[in-house]
């Protein structure tokens, strides 16, 4: 397989990040390179297998430890908001997204 | 006596017998940190609070509430939040940013335990790297020579104790972060059993690789740390709270191969058995890390140990599994950055949409957007089978081999990296030869499973070489009481680089 210059562009759309023309150029060669190593992976056999997301699953059944649903934080809005880039009246500012 | 080589009993003897209060201890390691400028390896230092926190912990001393580490210093990887000390993660992204609260492990060592904190340390963005050069804040240097990298992502946390710039760091691993920059600067660490430390604060790469560990000058200051940062929490959904990890670590440490008369007849190893991969020794290998590997495997077998030769059939796709879980994890982890609630924001921008993807282009560094993209392609529509869940299944596989190999000994042994420190510069613009490095590291990663790594001796250059030890699920105390007894037969673990002894 080998990631096009739209591919490319498009992944960046999906992954949030602005890549101008000269950024594509240098990652189609180094994200091809990292395709080239993961591609192995298609060869391998793996019928049958269960993915394993917790590694201790290989020993274990490793069930997602569930809480119970209650509030276990105090209200911290302004230490929270300390490190806002821009702020008013206490809550976040964004350009303006509704006319 | 400086105080500056000394291992954490001594100064723990020291600090009860008022040879020096937890202030000067302070003092003594921050005009160090002072004259050490040039090796970049602290992020953020800050007298007053260090200071502040040192006369706390006279104060506990005075009064007589006293752990094994209170007073001790202890310098924290960039990657664990503090709420008086920045926490930047080595990014832009974060540049400014302090955290509202500590993390578990900061919590523990410092309001818990009573360690004296010095500041933060420099380590690769986000902890994504193998040679610290990924900082936003500049590459930090090998004490040993400053013209080659320290190892990454934890490379400010190893260097700042192979310079003797703190006693004990913390780092993280999440596919040898702990253990390679430790083999790269002659130091010990461990990473723990993936669920024994509490990942409550540490800045998230791949959430079910992520693993924080302690860094020293030897295995026992190792188990010493590593009791005090472990331990169930509840605020993390992956800690683990099962019988084996309640039993305390430095139980087992001090048990273990310790005493009685295996101990006085000089074979205190007796019936362990060490797996030895074939496919760790290889070619790829460097001569010199083979020689050093092989002569502390000898070394192991005097202290009555057995060497029995395993496979680890899937050891080569364990670079291919790593790099499409990992950076998977990453682009989901990473996707919280937006300029919005904190972290960099552009000034660039016409709507809403077009400051997100700015302020993500301009405050992340170049690895860290390539495995965001990488992760946002392998999860992306058509591809989430044929990539992710295939490196998952892969993965299990690599998990299975390890258990197949524990039928037959006690713990794997091998080398940690496959060469010593590189020149910085020398692999920057070349991603996969970056992540070929990788190679012994990442099938424990991905396991889960416990790894350490040990000083045993010197290549090519007079840069140091690390031995991996690697054990099975919860077998930290062991794994570092059997690194103590080499430990105490050899003398790797105390040399100095020239300049800094």
């Amino acid at each position: 397989m080998k990631l096009t210059p739209d591919d490319l562009k498009r992944i960046a759309h999906l992954a949030r990040i602005t890549v101008s023309d000269a950024d594509v150029a240098q990652l189609e060669t180094q994200l091809n390179g990292i395709f080239g190593l993961i591609d192995k992976l298609q060869a391998v056999d793996t019928k049958g297998l269960e993915p394993l997301s917790h590694p201790l699953d290989v020993i274990a059944d490793m069930t997602q430890r569930l809480r119970v649903d209650l509030i276990t934080e105090n209200n911290q809005r302004e230490v929270n908001m300390a490190n806002a880039p821009s702020q008013e009246n206490g809550l976040f500012l964004v350009p303006r997204v509704l006319d | 006596m400086n105080f500056v080589h000394s291992t954490l009993k001594d100064l723990r003897v020291a600090l009860d017998t008022k040879q020096v209060s937890a202030a000067e201890l302070a003092e003594v390691f921050l005009a160090r940190a002072e004259k050490a400028l040039a090796l970049n390896i602290f992020l953020h230092i800050d007298r007053g609070l260090t200071l502040g926190q040192a006369r706390e912990a006279d104060a506990r001393i005075a009064r007589g509430d006293v752990g094994a580490l209170t007073g001790i210093p202890v310098a924290h990887k960039d990657i664990f939040v503090t709420k008086d000390w920045r926490s930047t993660a080595g990014s832009r992204m974060l540049a400014d940013y302090v955290s509202p609260f500590d993390a578990a492990v900061v919590e523990k060592l410092g309001a818990g335990a009573g360690m004296v904190c010095l500041g933060k340390l420099n380590c690769d963005e986000f902890a994504m790297g193998s040679s610290n050069e990924n900082s936003a804040f500049g590459p930090v240097r090998n004490p040993w020579n400053p013209v080659k990298i320290p190892g990454g992502s934890s490379g400010g946390s190893a260097a700042a104790i192979a310079a003797g710039l703190t006693p004990a760091a913390t780092g993280t691993d999440t596919g040898g972060s702990l253990r390679q920059p430790a083999a790269m600067c002659g130091i010990t660490a461990i990473k723990p059993t993936y669920g024994r430390v509490s990942r409550f604060g540490l800045i998230a790469f791949a959430s079910s690789l992520d693993q924080g560990g302690p860094m020293a000058k030897s295995a026992e200051d190792c188990a010493l740390l590593l009791e005090a940062m472990a331990g169930f929490d509840e605020r993390d959904s992956t800690s683990l709270n099962s019988n084996e990890t309640k039993t305390p670590i430095l139980a087992r440490f001090s048990e273990a191969f310790g005493s009685g008369e295996r101990a006085s007849a000089g074979s205190p190893l007796q019936g362990v058995r060490i797996g030895v991969p074939k496919e760790f020794f290889g070619a790829g290998l460097a001569p010199d890390v083979a020689n050093a590997v092989d002569a502390a495997l000898s070394e192991f077998e005097k202290l009555g140990a057995s060497c029995v030769e395993i496979s680890l059939p899937r050891t080569s796709l364990s670079i291919p599994a790593y790099y499409v879980i990992a950076p998977a994890e990453a682009s989901s982890n990473l996707s919280r950055f937006d300029g919005v609630r904190y972290g960099h924001r552009t000034r660039k921008y016409n709507d809403l949409a077009e400051m997100i993807a700015n302020s993500r282009a301009e405050g992340f560094g170049a690895e860290v957007k390539r495995r965001i993209l990488t992760g946002a392609y392998v999860l992306s529509h058509g591809y989430y089978d044929a990539y992710y869940l295939q490196a998952q299944r892969v993965r299990r596989l690599i998990g299975l081999d390890f258990q197949e190999a524990f039928k037959s000994c006690d713990f794997i042994m091998g080398p940690v990296a496959p060469t010593t420190a590189w020149d910085i510069g020398a692999k920057n613009n070349d991603p996969v030869a970056m992540y070929l490095e990788d190679i012994y590291t990442l099938g424990v990663s991905l396991a889960g499973l416990p790894g350490m790594s040990v000083p045993c001796g010197f290549g090519d250059g007079n840069m140091p070489i690390g031995l991996q030890i690697i054990g099975n699920y919860f077998d930290e105390g062991r794994m570092l009481a059997a690194a103590h007894q080499y430990q105490q037969v050899t003398d790797w673990h105390t040399r100095r680089p020239e300049a800094f002894a």
